[in-house]
């Protein structure tokens, strides 16, 4: 994987469902700045810029990197715009540490977002292609067969999603950034909610928020601050219309996670890793993610969940942060988790802090989990 | 830097109107000719350029790794840029040193819309955008601005044209880039795969910049971006036989030759260049494989490539390809 690389800067956005006070631009420089701060740098200190985000069609403006330049001081640097569906927030940390990795350049301040108020994001995921059927669905209606396969599967209990969405919104109320914050949330209000696509009730499905984050990288002699190394990065992605792929549990993110974990020598992720940010939109995926990752066996994972191991004081937290659950600026999402790890090592994580936190797991997944980006980024020096 | 070297290239025969072809099938022929030209059917990192506006549709990359036949699952990103940054990403991926093959593609099918307002659609959405500049209209402000003699390089673009069986057949010369529908791939190979194959465009240099979004904040005569991108590639650094160039309106061309800095000699765009056949984000990877191509053929034995991105030549990509290493 080349050369050293660690995180020495994160910035976010409070996630919100309307920025209303910013432009697109702005919500991007917020983030870039408070990431460059917390290096103690400034984008002259700038090598490269990285940015990423979902589909173009979200905001109506298109290859926007033309247009966020000025506001990310990339003029006069190379800019680069990575698109990889939800996946993109990770795989854009990871092009930007494949910079350094590969020697190319020394600093890359990397930046993802998503104005979701600029649009409605379901109907820009449902357009209808000429020669094919329109689902209307949503990613919700996507993904909800998948989920009733697995509990099919599994024979988990019905009761396992709502655990999830509690679990989640309750960390995130030690999230300052969190955009879901609900005071009292408990299993009765989950389940009181609408169901929107069977087995998903409203509050177990990820929010539409305004937000950016910012995270700058850098090489080895270059660091400044206190950084989160990593480990390990890879990317996989599989066919959507491959006959005969598990849809439930995709090799690509097998394989994915096969390799990050090779690279950053984890045997045992649950006992090796101290905490994970996954990217878990819908309630069941924590998981269908718990098995897909190897954190336990197949069809074990809602066991994990019910008896508490990926709760903030479990033996292997998933979302300290409230994840996905409770931010989703789509484009953004895999880049807060992978800096959610970053903060996480560095100590710097503050309420949601995992005590003693010095592995962590970034993960994303997008399309129709089909495309994987992982990292895994520690405190220690690789 | 670890040398790295273009291994094939293929395009499509591109056309002025859609045949019907979906984006996955596009493709298809390009991935199995770039297979076939350098022996490989798996690749360590797989990179690929294209844009959802010209399909209208979200996720236009994801039909295309049905025609890759992504199984078992690979390593894979995507930009949406021209697919010669996609190139780029997979350059910096081969220095690594842990991946020895690259695969990249690029497509785009802009007669299924109106591509000159879709452009538009690029612009800073709060304060150029509502102007309604079309790409027309921007490309007209930094031609007025220009000087020189574009109806030659109209002329002479279409008269190199008419030895590319793979560009548009145009009745006569134009001085702005045909609507296209195309696609395009290159493998790259390093480490052990230099070994043992004799025909291959080395990669000496690749580094692109962007400039201010804003045209007025540029002066629209020069490309301070391209300059730069140029002397980071070394363009410079020895003489240039054949320059690709992406240039979609005959005025750029006497930009960005200023900005690479090309001696007098070089031949410019003996492909017929974008103003002949300009399948959007597959064009500029294109440029990069016909300078590859007068490499591997013993035409140039130095040849520059060039992309660009953004209104009015905002972002650009240069890319020094030799025989030698």
């Amino acid at each position: 994987m080349g050369n050293r690389c660690a995180v020495i800067g994160v910035g976010q956005t409070h996630y919100t469902t309307r920025r209303r006070d910013v432009s697109m631009a702005g919500l991007v420089r917020e983030a870039a700045l408070r990431a460059l701060e917390d290096a103690g740098l400034t984008f002259a200190d700038i090598d490269a810029v990285v940015v990423g985000k979902a589909p173009d069609l979200f905001e109506g403006v298109m290859m926007p990197e033309a247009y966020l330049a000025d506001a990310l001081g990339a003029a006069g640097k190379p800019m680069m715009r990575v698109h990889t569906a939800g996946s993109v927030g990770g795989s854009t940390a990871l092009v930007g540490a494949s910079l350094i990795q590969g020697g190319v350049h020394d600093r890359v301040l990397v930046v993802a977002y998503e104005k979701q108020s600029e649009s409605n994001a379901t109907w820009a995921l449902t357009t209808h292609l000429p020669f094919t059927s329109s689902l209307v669905v949503g990613a919700g209606g996507y993904f909800a067969p998948h989920i009733r396969e697995y509990m099919r599967r599994s024979g988990a209990p019905d009761h396992i999603g709502t655990l999830v969405a509690v679990k989640d919104r309750l960390n995130a109320l030690k999230n300052p950034y969190a955009h879901l914050r609900i005071p009292g949330i408990d299993r009765a209000m989950v389940e009181s909610t609408p169901m929107l696509w069977e087995p998903i009730r409203y509050l177990e499905t990820c929010p539409s928020s305004d937000g950016a984050c910012a995270i700058v990288l850098s090489s080895e002699h270059a660091v400044t601050g206190t950084p989160a190394w990593v480990h390990g990065g890879a990317m996989r992605s599989e066919p959507i219309f491959r006959a005969g792929r598990d849809t439930v549990s995709p090799q690509a993110g097998i394989d994915c996670a096969a390799d990050v974990y090779r690279q950053a020598g984890v045997t045992d992720p649950r006992r090796d890793l101290d905490v994970a940010e996954v990217y878990v939109p819908f309630s069941w995926y924590e998981p269908m993610w718990l098995e897909n990752l190897g954190f336990c066996g197949v069809n074990e994972g809602w066991k994990l969940t019910e008896a508490g191991a990926t709760a903030l004081d479990g033996d292997i937290p998933w979302n300290a942060s409230g994840g996905v659950l409770s931010s989703n600026p789509i484009g953004a999402s895999g880049l807060i988790r992978f800096a959610e790890a970053a903060l996480q090592v560095r100590g710097m994580a503050g309420e949601h802090q995992v005590e003693g936190a010095r592995k962590a797991l970034g993960h994303a997944y997008g399309g129709g989990a089909q495309f994987f980006a992982m990292w895994i980024v520690g405190a220690e020096k690789p | 830097m670890r040398p790295v070297a273009v291994a094939a290239f293929a395009q499509t025969t591109h056309t002025d109107h859609d045949t019907g072809l979906a984006e996955a099938e596009l493709i298809l022929p390009v991935i199995r000719a770039v297979r076939e030209q350098s022996g490989l059917t798996e690749f360590g990192f797989t990179c690929s350029g294209s844009c959802d506006y010209l399909a209208g549709a979200p996720f236009s990359f994801v039909s295309a790794l049905d025609a890759l036949g992504a199984w078992p699952p690979i390593q894979e990103s995507h930009v949406e840029m021209d697919a010669a940054f996609a190139l780029y990403e997979a350059w910096v991926r081969l220095q690594h040193g842990d991946v020895d093959s690259a695969l990249v593609y690029g497509f785009g099918k802009s007669s299924m819309g109106d591509l000159r307002e879709i452009m538009t659609l690029q612009l800073d959405p709060y304060y150029l955008a509502p102007l309604g500049l079309d790409q027309l209209s921007y490309a007209g402000l930094q031609r007025s601005a220009v000087k020189g003699d574009f109806p030659a390089v109209a002329r002479r673009s279409w008269e190199s044209a008419q030895t590319n069986p793979y560009a548009l057949k145009l009745p006569e010369p134009v001085e702005t880039a045909p609507i296209t529908d195309g696609a395009a791939a290159i493998v790259l190979v390093a480490g052990d795969l230099l070994q043992d194959r004799t025909n291959l465009a080395y990669i000496t240099g690749i580094a692109h910049r962007i400039d201010p979004h804003y045209p007025g904040m540029r002066d629209l005569t020069r490309s301070a971006s391209a300059a730069a991108a140029a002397t980071a590639a070394g363009v410079g650094k020895g003489p240039v036989d054949v320059a690709e160039l992406h240039v979609q309106f005959a005025h750029e061309e006497i930009v960005l030759a200023e900005a690479l800095g090309l001696p007098a000699g070089t031949v410019v765009n003996p492909s017929g260049g974008p103003l002949a056949a300009n399948p959007v984000m597959a064009t500029g990877l294109i440029r990069i494989g016909e300078a590859a191509s007068r490499v591997m053929d013993g035409t140039a034995a130095r040849a520059v490539a060039h992309a660009t991105s953004g209104p009015c030549l905002q972002h650009n990509l240069v890319a020094v390809l030799s025989r030698e290493s």
